[in-house]
């Protein structure tokens, strides 16, 4: 099977580039704002979109990512809607990659089955799930492989070498490496010890592999790219989303483009990285 | 129920962690291997004659044990029944059974070098007892909290911050223990190079509810070993309260496969079960959540909801695996109790046997006023009396002006 990741990853691959990755919450303000700015993504730079899914007990969220899943709860988002969400997307855009980022549990809820089928007919292309290591492979890793979904796996500054087999066995798409031990907002990595822990994680895999966590500037995010097959920017969006909104947390004219001018500025900083050589 | 009846309710978890579906390691990459790591420690820990040797010198002339099984003469009496025993957990140093658990978990962080601990509270008993070991053994302790239990609990911040202990108030989501739960999980993700979570109930990932049963199952061991002495036989049933569950599955889990034993949980009911409350098997229904699949309050999509208790200590949406497991497979009865009934329990155990009982296990009391009545004079009945109640005096002291 070949998903849109892959294909993404193989053509940024021929053009010497490492991936943008963008996360934002879905239904963050609202649904409407929020499809217009996932739509504007693309547009602005993301060679791959990660939507999260809003879930009031995020336990590896920082303060920005937890307030922007009750923003989105608030305005009445549901897993359904964040479905919904995908499908308008995809109307515009049949290319650009899209991985839904969240928790077990409403997935759970709205049944595995249904859900794999659901996500794959609207347009997803692969899930991440915080709280499903490979030990719990059997709830939905191994169900959306066969869906023809790619589940991306983290890795951890605290998973070794002797545990990485396990932690790649089932993974497909990409690997995500988490740069720090910590949750989502925290303090940014050095980028010789990402430098370091990519290569070590290439000594065991093929897949291309993207790192997140502390990654707030056009800066920080080339140096990334030149260590990495991809950098993930998230919290420094749903702050500069945050930022745009009315005094009772409402979306205004400048939303959608307070994300996509900092998505364009962060794209930038990526495009000018070296790549390193393979 | 369409469960099997299994050879022995004393058998669980298998290798990965489950009693039945519930159960499992539902957490982060980052805390995975120090998941494996712990479990491996608790295995070995097991093993070794000198752990359990050092532990029961700590049991016994530190935290006090064996607390006594007491015959509540004027309780039996007034109504008219069972006759009723309390374990009294609340004589423990600290005031709860939270103790028992809390000195397992900190002699494991010894034995695995961890120098700093850190602990999710509801009432506070738990803070307190893991403030209390941490500076008996001279570790580092931060004890997460609701800012609205932080609140209603006053007397318990106060004495952790005595201990030493820095206490870090959660204004996050609904500001009760499972956004205390959240936010030590976020500690722990943080700082796992040094850290020790020390979980104060029988839930979490794997291995912790068994962990924490065992350490609390010398509640039920001992009544066992107390009942026999006293009255030459088993007791016909137990009552337990139900926050996560770890007094409760402590008192129990000795008495799973006797199959004279009665066995009722007791949920914390809030305002009534159609309004705010927290008795998650009369509400809820499996989901996932702080590391484990689990019996939950929540809303068609998944979302936790807030549950609401007098008792801080009860005030979760959750409950530990293994009692949703005995729930299913029909070994435990679970009851609740509301906020009104807890207040009545609360005031008459005072009155009748002069003990202040936490508003916790007077929610098990409030069960026992409708349970012992119904039962023969015969009828052996235990309650735990999981803590006591100095800790809700000034809160039970505004409810009770507040209504006059
Ligand atoms: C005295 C007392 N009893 C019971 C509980 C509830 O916890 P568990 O159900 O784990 O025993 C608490 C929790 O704070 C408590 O302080």
């Amino acid at each position: 099977m070949t998903t849109r990741i892959d294909t993404r990853f193989a053509e940024l691959k021929s053009q010497g580039r490492s991936a943008f990755v963008t996360y934002v919450m879905a239904g963050d303000p609202d649904a409407a704002t929020s499809l217009n700015i996932v739509k504007a993504l693309p547009k602005a730079g993301a060679d791959v979109i990660e939507l999260g899914i809003p879930f009031t007990d995020p336990m590896a969220d920082g303060p920005s990512i937890q307030a922007a899943g009750l923003r989105a709860l608030k305005a009445g988002m549901t897993l359904k809607k964040t479905l919904d969400l995908v499908r308008d997307f995809r109307k515009d855009d049949n290319v650009t990659p899209l991985v839904l980022m969240g928790y077990y549990n409403p997935i759970y809820i709205y049944g595995v089955d249904k859900f794999l089928t659901d996500a794959k007919s609207a347009g997803v292309d692969g899930l991440i799930i915080v709280d499903l290591p490979p030990e719990e492979d059997d709830e939905l890793c191994i169900p959306a492989l066969k869906a023809g979904l790619n589940f991306i796996r983290l890795a951890t500054p605290t998973t070794d070498d002797k545990r990485l087999p396990a932690v790649l066995a089932n993974t497909s798409g990409f690997v995500y490496y988490v740069s720090i031990a910590g949750i989502t907002g925290a303090a940014a990595a050095d980028a010789n010890a990402v430098g370091e822990a990519v290569a070590r994680i290439k000594r065991h895999t093929r897949l291309p592999i993207c790192v997140g966590f502390g990654i707030r500037t056009p800066e920080a995010a080339r140096a990334i790219a030149e260590k990495a097959d991809g950098s993930v920017v998230g919290t420094a969006l749903v702050d500069a989303l945050k930022n745009s909104l009315d005094a009772e947390g409402r979306a205004t004219a400048k939303t959608v483009n307070a994300v996509a001018e900092l998505t364009a500025a962060l794209a930038q900083g990526v495009k000018g990285a070296q790549q390193a050589a393979e | 129920m369409n469960v099997a009846k299994p050879n022995s309710y004393r058998s669980g978890p298998d290798e990965r962690g489950h009693f039945g579906i519930f159960g499992g390691r539902f957490v982060a990459e980052t805390l995975m291997p120090l998941i494996l790591d712990l479990e491996k420690a608790y295995t070995a820990a097991k093993a070794d004659p000198a752990f359990q040797a050092e532990m029961n010198g700590y049991l016994k002339n530190y935290v006090g044990r064996p607390s006594p099984l007491y015959f509540a003469e004027r309780l039996t009496e007034h109504l008219g029944g069972a006759k009723i025993y309390l374990k009294r957990e609340e004589l423990n140093h600290t005031g709860s059974h939270k103790v028992n658990n809390v000195l397992g978990q900190i002699m494991l962080a010894r034995r695995m070098g961890k120098k700093r601990i850190i602990a999710e509270t509801g009432a506070g008993q738990h803070g307190v007892a893991t403030a209390t070991l941490c500076a008996r053994f001279g570790l580092e302790c931060v004890v997460y909290m609701g800012a609205v239990d932080v609140e209603r609990q006053q007397p318990n911040v106060i004495r952790m911050e005595m201990l030493g202990a820095k206490v870090m108030p959660v204004q996050s989501g609904t500001r009760t223990l499972k956004d205390a739960m959240n936010e030590a999980l976020r500690d722990w993700v943080t700082n796992v190079h040094n850290t020790f979570y020390c979980i104060g109930t029988v839930a979490g990932p794997h291995p912790y509810p068994t962990l924490v049963r065992d350490f609390q199952s010398i509640i039920g061991n001992e009544t066992r070993a107390q009942m026999q002495e006293i009255e030459g036989r088993l007791p016909d049933s137990l009552v337990a309260c139900i926050g996560g569950g770890s007094n409760a599955m402590g008192l129990f889990h000795p008495f799973l496969d006797d199959p004279t034993v009665e066995i009722f949980g007791v949920e914390a009911a809030g305002h009534g079960l159609t309004q705010l409350h927290a008795a998650s098997i009369a509400g809820g229904r499996p989901g996932v959540l702080h590391g484990n699949r689990t019996y939950l309050l929540m809303d068609a999509d998944g979302q936790i909801q807030d549950a609401h208790s007098i008792s801080a200590g009860l005030d979760y949406p959750g409950i530990g695996p293994e009692h949703s497991w005995l729930h299913e497979v029909g070994r435990v009865n679970y009851l609740s109790a509301t906020d009104d009934e807890a207040l009545a329990a609360f005031q008459l155990l005072s009155k009748l046997e002069g003990i202040i009982p936490a508003l916790e296990p007077a929610h098990a009391i409030a069960k026992v006023m409708e349970l012992a009545p119904k039962r023969p004079r015969d009828h052996l009945m235990v309650v735990n009396l999981s803590g006591r109640g100095d800790k809700d005096v000034p809160q039970v002291g505004d409810i009770l002006r507040g209504k006059k």
